[in-house]
């Protein structure tokens, strides 16, 4: 009798640790708590859109400290960079990216600024072009200002001398 | 052939930036005009679309957990609903704005919401809406047109009433 009692005592401390075990092993699923700094490293590249221009990282509104909290959630539960960044995008939009994807109408973005630029570049460069030209245009024979500022002299004097 | 890709370009670039400032001064979903249509997936999973909803009255609001003067309207909104339940003409929709789940949930619970909430994906519906913060209020009448915008929270449940009872 005695030694049946020891056997289920023994049976039902090895139950314990085995269920106590099972318990545990979500908390020990997760990674260590994320950092600030890798918190911040994602966070950084995120904005909230009831901020605007403030970017999560440094954002002190509550709404912002919810955002790094999932952050650290996901981090502990071993998402990557990316997977965070779509969740995101998934939830809110991507007006949370810090860069919009490049697509649709976001292309527009990308290539307009710097199609802009090139266009301002090539103006300044034709200006100069025709500015130079201009300077290495030949100036107009003096003979012909001298000839003509001597033809115009001759005119004066002569109307001069017909009202004496 | 250059003087034309060059205005082509130029004329192409204003347009851009003309609609963009036309956008960005548009302003919020005016009275009068036809609420743009949405579809909210609430916390539980249930689809509600604004045109599946002709010919109720639909009050639309938009709230978020940390949002701190939606918090003194929240009771009212909720008891508006009790009392307007059961005439199953009226229909109530909170739209939670670029919150968490948790925290939406744990606001739900604290003020003891019961109608239908879901968060705004991907922020569409604010985007249609056009709204400028949390809480903003739409009252959409049976043809599916604004009766009216509260912006900023109701005072009191008298005020909620006064603004949905004149289109029962």
């Amino acid at each position: 009798m005695k030694g049946m009692l020891s056997k289920w005592l023994i049976l039902a401390a090895v139950g314990v640790i085995l269920s106590g075990g099972w318990a545990v092993s979500p908390v020990l699923a997760q990674g260590p708590t994320p950092s600030d700094d890798e918190i911040n490293e994602i966070a950084e590249d995120l904005y909230c859109p009831v901020c605007e221009n403030i970017p999560l990282d440094t954002c002190g509104t509550e709404a912002c400290e919810q955002w790094r909290g999932v952050i650290r959630d996901k981090l502990s539960e071993g998402w990557t960079e990316e997977q965070i960044k779509n969740y995101f995008v998934a939830q809110y939009g991507d007006r949370v990216l810090a860069e919009p994807p490049r697509r649709g109408f976001n292309w527009l973005i990308y290539v307009v600024p710097p199609a802009v630029f090139a266009a301002g570049v090539y103006l300044l460069y034709q200006g100069f072009l025709s500015w130079r030209k201009l300077e290495e245009e030949p100036a107009a024979p003096e003979a012909d200002d001298e000839q003509s500022s001597e033809e115009y002299l001759s005119r004066v004097e002569e109307e001069l001398r017909k009202r004496q | 052939m250059k003087k034309l890709l060059v205005w082509g370009g130029l004329i192409l670039l204003l347009m851009v930036v003309g609609l963009g400032l036309i956008r960005a001064q548009q302003g919020q979903v005016g009275q009068g005009e036809q609420a743009p249509n949405f579809e909210l997936t609430t916390f539980e999973g249930q689809t509600y679309r604004l045109s599946e909803l002709e010919g109720k009255v639909v009050v639309v609001n938009f709230w978020a957990s940390w949002c701190e003067s939606c918090k003194p309207e929240a009771r009212d909104l909720e008891e508006a609903w009790r009392m307007l339940e059961d005439r199953g003409d009226v229909v109530f929709l909170g739209v939670d704005y670029v919150d968490t789940e948790p925290e939406a949930m744990a606001y739900l619970e604290q003020f003891g919401i019961t109608y239908p909430n879901g968060p705004d994906k991907r922020t569409e519906i604010s985007q249609a809406f056009r709204i400028k913060g949390v809480p903003e209020t739409y009252v959409i009448d049976r043809e599916g047109r604004i009766a009216h915008r509260q912006i900023g929270p109701f005072q009191s449940l008298e005020d909620i009433l006064a603004v949905i009872e004149p289109e029962l």
